[in-house]
């Protein structure tokens, strides 16, 4: 049960993190930010392959399956979409913004990895 | 059980994702943060193929293989006017998923010839009953019978319960938005009589069909749970109104981040937790922040159209007079004016005119007319969907106005052309307080010197009301589909 009691505690302390992380976001960055955030909660891609993992016979096997496809879609194609929407506001800043294009330059594509 | 180096990368995931989350909060470290996010999620996958004992793992490659190239594909090839409802259906998916998880985990147990002993309150995960009867369960070490007891204990049943309903709901929820954005069903909230009973009905039956789950640890009830569960997701779905479906979307997301959470205790992995709990958490917010930007509530949103005050109303064309003009007129009008604003709208992108309308813009200017374009926050089918249609077309940012900053200006503007939009410069939130979207923050287009709007016809706009402005006396329609009345009017302008 201490397992569970820690792992409570984890959930209380990221529901604060998650309210205070996005307290302040201009609605211009709305839809971006619920793809982001849609794109996250993709890593359900973890349960689904450790489920398929174990799985023992044919029948779960395809559930689990049909879980890693469903779960896959949602974390690539979220990050990918919010990718392609923020694309478009890249090279038109607000001219007070300072050019850091640079830092993002350095991690190419990785999300089609997955 | 997972070795320890795998939870501290597990903990750099975690952080990847609150990191990500910070970034997309703000324009200039948007990208960066959504590649982080991304990165994150590259290590959470890769670490857990190494570090749990993964059987099948060509299978489980080749649905990972067929899962990433459709997600990319779809999300690559979405014309950007339809990607609302892509986010929907990936949203969806990953409801659909955490259930698919859950219900597995649930089952494990009872496939070993476990079953949970009686007692509501018994949490002693020691406490189980074994069936001598299913030999093949006799493989499984003391720790993994430890484990598979864990599962049958109230605590991890509740989290199966509570995964299985939501992402449930969450999956059938989003496949009705996606249908109504893309149009395959009417985007006008559907109600029947007693809906709300039945909605209500099929959420008592819920929680009752969770608690008998919980107690019994049944697989077969789990099943109708999830069923029951995709029941209620379209029941919540089907009264909600064109305009207001964008935030079931935040909403139905931050569902699947609690589903995705209460999965990750039930799997006791503590990225899901977090992740899932993060999404839970921040899409409350953005939900809410969405809603006040429509100058709406989230619980008039979802239970408006029972009370009668959702986005209603007929969708049927009015046969009132209005002054019409062709685009020589109107192109005089604005080559005269010295303060034009743009109000575009979704029909500006459903007709693939943001390059036109620029092209128009340009010429004005080369005249030596101030334009701006208003943006109106939920110009277009979601938050901020407009800005990323104008970016599209390389329209500079200096030229999009907020709100405030527009209705400034078009208190001084000779004209506003409202091109595509209706509801966002609909007097009648300001005016009356019977229309459904009385209150929402307004363009006020009626205070520029004249209106135009280029309209396909008479119709309403996406919120299925009737626009009093369009029979002002101040306005003039300009009928035809956007990119075409554009084009006519930039060869007018051409010609002048």
């Amino acid at each position: 049960m201490t397992e569970g009691v820690a792992l409570l505690t984890v959930f209380v302390l990221a529901v604060f993190v998650g309210f205070e992380v996005v307290s302040k976001v201009s609605s211009t960055l709305h839809t971006p930010l619920m793809s982001g955030a849609n794109a996250i909660h993709g890593v359900i891609l973890v349960g689904s392959v450790i489920v398929a993992g174990t799985a023992d016979e044919a029948g779960v096997l395809v559930v689990a399956l049909i879980a890693v496809v469903l779960a896959t879609l949602n974390l690539v194609g979220g990050f990918v979409v919010t990718d392609r929407m923020l694309e478009m506001f890249g090279g038109k800043r607000p001219p007070d913004a300072p050019a850091q294009s640079s830092a993002s330059a350095q991690l190419p594509a990785k999300e089609g990895g997955e | 059980m997972i070795p320890v180096w795998a939870q501290v990368c597990y903990v750099v995931a975690a952080v990847c994702f609150i990191l990500a989350l910070k970034g997309l909060s703000s324009p200039k470290s948007a990208r960066r943060g959504n590649l982080i996010g991304a990165f994150g999620a590259l290590l959470a996958v890769v670490v857990t193929f190494i570090a749990y004992d993964i059987d099948n793992l060509g299978w489980i490659l080749a649905a990972v293989a067929v899962g990433a190239i459709g997600g990319a594909w779809g999300a690559r090839r979405v014309a950007m006017t339809a990607m609302p409802q892509l986010v929907a259906l990936f949203n969806g998916v990953g409801g659909g998923a955490a259930a698919l998880v859950a219900l597995l985990e649930l089952s494990e147990p009872a496939r070993a010839g476990l079953v949970k002993p009686d007692g509501f309150f018994n949490n002693d995960a020691g406490w189980f009953a074994y069936s001598p009867l299913n030999d093949e369960s006799g493989g499984h070490s003391l720790e993994e019978l430890e484990r598979l007891a864990q599962l049958l204990t109230t605590g991890t049943l509740t989290a199966t319960a509570f995964t299985i309903l939501i992402g449930a709901v969450s999956f059938s929820g989003s496949v009705i938005t996606f249908l109504k954005l893309q149009e395959l069903m009417t985007g006008r909230p559907i109600t029947f009589p007693g809906g709300p009973f039945v909605f209500g009905g099929v959420l008592v039956a819920a929680l009752g069909l969770g608690v008998w789950t919980v107690a019994t640890g049944s697989v077969t009830l789990a099943i109708i749970l999830a069923i029951v569960g995709l029941l209620a997701g379209v029941l919540l779905v089907l009264p909600v109104g064109g305009a207001d479906v964008p935030i079931v979307i935040s909403l139905l997301n931050a569902f699947t981040g609690l589903a995705v959470a209460a999965g990750g205790y039930v799997l006791e992995n503590a990225l899901l937790l977090v992740a899932g709990t993060l999404v839970g958490a921040s899409g409350t917010i953005l939900t809410r922040a969405m809603a006040r930007a429509m100058g709406r509530s989230v619980s008039s949103i979802l239970f408006g159209a029972f009370k009668g005050g959702s986005t209603a109303g007929g969708g049927e064309a009015s046969d009132r007079p209005v002054r019409s003009a062709g685009p020589d007129d109107v192109a005089i009008m604005l080559a005269y004016a010295r303060r034009v604003i743009v109000v575009p709208g979704y029909g500006l992108a459903v007709a693939q005119a943001q390059h036109t309308i620029r092209e128009l813009v340009d010429l004005l200017e080369k005249r030596g007319v101030e334009v701006g374009y208003a943006i109106h926050p939920v110009a277009g089918r979601m938050p901020g969907h407009m800005n990323v249609l104008l970016a599209e077309a390389n329209v500079p940012y200096e030229q999009l106005l907020e709100m405030d900053t527009a209705n400034g200006q078009l208190r001084t503007a000779d004209v506003a052309l409202v091109v595509g939009a209706n509801d966002v410069v609909n007097p009648a939130a300001r005016t009356s307080p019977g229309s459904p979207i009385y209150g929402m923050p307004i363009l006020d287009a009626d205070h520029a010197g004249a209106i135009v709007f280029l309209k396909r016809s008479m119709r309403p706009g996406f919120a299925g009301i009737e626009n009093e402005l369009l029979f002002d006396p101040k306005t003039t329609l300009l009928f035809g589909d956007a990119k075409a009345s554009l084009t006519a009017l930039v060869t007018a302008l051409k010609s002048l």
